[in-house]
């Protein structure tokens, strides 16, 4: 495209749109399901269930260390389906643009998403443009739904937990985290912190086939961290999540960011780990498992699941601190915010 | 073998259960132990050491926490100002949920269309005025740790001859504050776990003064857990041993004098004043004001502020909670109508209030 910068023109679903679509993303998500270019994508599935979920990414800065909102959208989303242990077959795109948005970071988020979508293998099978006037959105907003056919008999379900359970976490935490608020704050980092963002699907399938049954649940610890995810577990289930602090993989350089911005590493999101929560004789099998793929391989056992003694609370997580005293791990309130002191 | 990190060594679990059976060993009756600093009590919760320490040790939250002890009648100020056109408020985190009197936080005026926007430091938003026609206000809240920074960037300002930057002053400095407190003959504490980075700018020699009329053990710490435990243990010894001086376990950040640069800078930008502290009422020369030749970066005389008296929310026991008579549990509304999402008052908002870190950490 010879001009530079998004117009209103190129919302309006007229020359312009097509022009955009045609130049920017149909020669980089090419599949058989996008090409036909109708009102729906129709795709194939023998499974009788299906899984359907979707998401909405305005992450600011769009651009950060490991990763855009690009690749963020098609993990996400990749990553909700892969929760539910499903196999994703195909994504939407809809993308919200401001005007003026410049057309060489388009193409960039562009490459980024088929770059997702080829190394994941999950086609972008149909997508929306819409463009706002100046200031009516921060730069891009983009919203991915996913569809992926459910395994037969599988259950997975944060109300499953049972006493007895491992805790499991598929690597480091707070990565993610650490780099947009280190980016917000102005804080360069040393590059060793990067955001996470990674597929999901494939880590799960390689967890199922090792252990088809003995999984009871999988979360994605993405905006809240894997305190506020453990804290929905155990008040579903109806437990007591045990953590210790010991042994919580945490990069030093995110320790580090931490103490300086006042944040804690539980609470903070993270766009390529997963939470398993599974029976205590499938927890070597599956630490295994996870260990053997690239995004799981610092894969580790951080807590267990134990009877709920506490009569005020449905669920409560407890961690045992590096000290050896303990404290209450809560859901996070509101934005982790920078402090005064 | 050395840690890879600083905070390994002062998080070692075997130094730790050391220091906790000495403490253990040396006391020897029921103890009341003030954390002055708000950063202490989350560092508190945050390594479980409540759960170490004998039943007889009981910790009590002090009024170290600067948001908590703004003046609920500054509170509205700082959420009116947000609201007035061309105003765009510059703020640290930790403001944006307080509520004022009515209830309404710079949150909720943001969602009415008022601007406000988050910064790390000072810096940013002189930055921010640099770059906007707009009068950008930047509440100043904060103790010694934060105000030399803040003093620096008002000497910056009138270098660079900035005039649309300006503060609207609420710093408070400790040691009037601990004098207040010591001097309430209800306050029945034994000793005290002194501000770690307040002590890194007024210095050990600030508290001696306060130690030796007030015969209270006093020891400064960092906020490791390992600081802490020694701190407790070092105060719980002088306890035993009747003694009442100034001890400083973090002596890697803290010094006798102090940072004489950074107060000297504070000097050169603000001048004492009475202030308001929630919970501990009036309390002279406590507060700092802006020195007449920098007038011009004053938020209150440009709008014509005058300071006003708010009566504290209806049940609300946050200055009680400030001065270590009640505990957060104690109080009516804890956990019930004021919860972290629905903060009635700030020691439940803000990131070192009392009644925030019970909330979050659970009471042990």
């Amino acid at each position: 495209m010879s001009i530079k910068r998004v117009l209103l023109d190129h919302g309006s679903g007229g020359v312009a749109s097509r022009e955009l679509i045609e130049s920017i993303f149909l020669p980089r998500l090419d599949n058989p399901a996008l090409a036909e270019f109708e009102d729906s994508a129709v795709l194939i599935s023998s499974s009788s269930r299906l899984a359907f979920t979707t998401d909405s990414y305005v992450v600011d800065p769009i651009f950060f260390p490991g990763g855009d909102i690009g690749k963020l959208a098609v993990h996400g989303t990749i990553n909700d389906l892969a929760m539910q242990g499903a196999m994703p077959i195909g994504l939407s795109l809809a993308l919200i643009l401001e005007e003026g948005f410049p057309i060489a970071d388009l193409e960039r988020i562009a490459d980024s998403i088929a770059e997702a979508s080829i190394q994941s293998n999950v086609p972008i099978v149909t997508g929306d443009t819409k463009v706002v006037p100046r200031g009516k959105v921060d730069k891009i907003f983009i919203t991915t739904s996913g569809v992926g056919t459910m395994p037969d008999g599988l259950d997975l379900s944060s109300r499953l937990a049972r006493p007895g359970d491992v805790v499991l976490l598929s690597g480091y935490m707070g990565d993610h985290g650490v780099t947009i608020m280190a980016a917000r704050a102005g804080l360069s980092i040393q590059s060793s912190i990067a955001s996470d963002t990674a597929p999901l699907h494939q880590l799960v399938s390689a967890m199922l086939k090792g252990v088809p049954e003995g999984i009871r649940c999988l979360r994605d610890p993405t905006r809240g961290g894997v305190a506020t995810i453990l804290s929905e577990i155990a008040e579903k289930s109806k437990v007591q999540v045990e953590l210790n602090e010991a042994v919580l993989p945490i990069r030093p350089a995110v320790d580090t960011a931490c103490e300086m911005l006042g944040l804690e590493p539980l609470y903070l999101a993270n766009e390529g780990k997963c939470i398993v929560i599974a029976e205590n004789d499938a927890a070597d099998t599956l630490l295994s498992c996870m260990r053997k793929t690239s995004v799981g391989r610092d894969a580790v056992q951080i807590g267990r699941v134990v009877q709920n003694n506490n009569p005020h609370r449905p669920g409560t997580v407890i961690m045992n601190t590096a000290i050896g005293g303990t404290r209450i791990i809560g859901p996070l309130c509101g934005e982790p915010l920078p402090r005064i002191c | 073998m050395f840690p890879d990190r600083i905070s390994e060594a002062f998080r070692d679990r075997e130094l730790a259960t050391r220091l906790t059976e000495r403490i253990h060993d040396a006391v020897v009756r029921p103890l009341r132990i003030m954390e002055v600093c708000g950063t202490h009590t989350m560092a508190i919760f945050r390594h479980g050491i409540r759960t170490l320490l004998p039943q007889a040790v009981e910790l009590v939250s002090g009024p170290g926490c600067p948001v908590c002890v703004t003046s609920a009648g500054d509170i509205d100020q700082i959420i009116e100002l947000a609201s007035v056109p061309g105003v765009t408020l510059t703020t640290f985190g930790d403001m944006l949920r307080v509520p004022g009197s009515k209830g309404k936080n710079l949150a909720e005026a943001r969602a009415e269309g008022a601007r406000v926007e988050i910064v790390y430091s000072p810096a940013d938003a002189l930055k921010i005025a640099q770059n906007t026609e707009r009068l950008v206000v930047f509440p100043a809240i904060g103790f010694e740790t934060t105000i030399p920074v803040i003093a620096a960037t008002v000497l910056e300002a009138k270098k660079k001859n900035i005039s649309n930057f300006m503060l609207l002053v609420s710093h408070k400095v400790v040691p009037p504050a601990l004098k207040a407190l010591l001097d309430d003959p209800e306050l029945g504490i034994d000793a005290l776990l002194c501000p770690g980075h307040v002590s890194a700018i007024i210095g050990v020699q600030a508290y001696e003064p306060l130690a030796e009329l007030y015969k209270m053990p006093s020891v400064i710490a960092g906020f490791e857990p390992l600081d802490i435990l020694s701190a407790i243990y070092m105060l719980v010894s002088q306890i035993h041993e009747g003694k009442a001086v100034v001890e400083n376990t973090y002596s890697r950040v803290v010094s006798g004098t102090g940072n004489i640069k950074a107060r000297h800078m504070i000097e050169q930008v603000f001048e004492p004043c009475d202030a308001q502290w929630r919970g501990l009422g009036e309390i002279p020369a406590s507060g700092l004001a802006l020195r007449p030749v920098f007038n011009e970066f004053d938020a209150r005389k440009y709008f014509g502020l005058t300071p006003i008296s708010v009566p504290e929310p209806k049940g609300c026991r946050c200055g009680e909670i400030l001065t270590g008579k009640v505990k957060p549990i104690q109080c009516p509304l804890f956990n019930t109508r004021c919860t972290p999402t629905h903060p009635i008052g700030p020691c439940m908002v803000s990131s070192e209030g009392s009644c925030a870190a019970y909330s979050k950490y659970g009471v042990q």
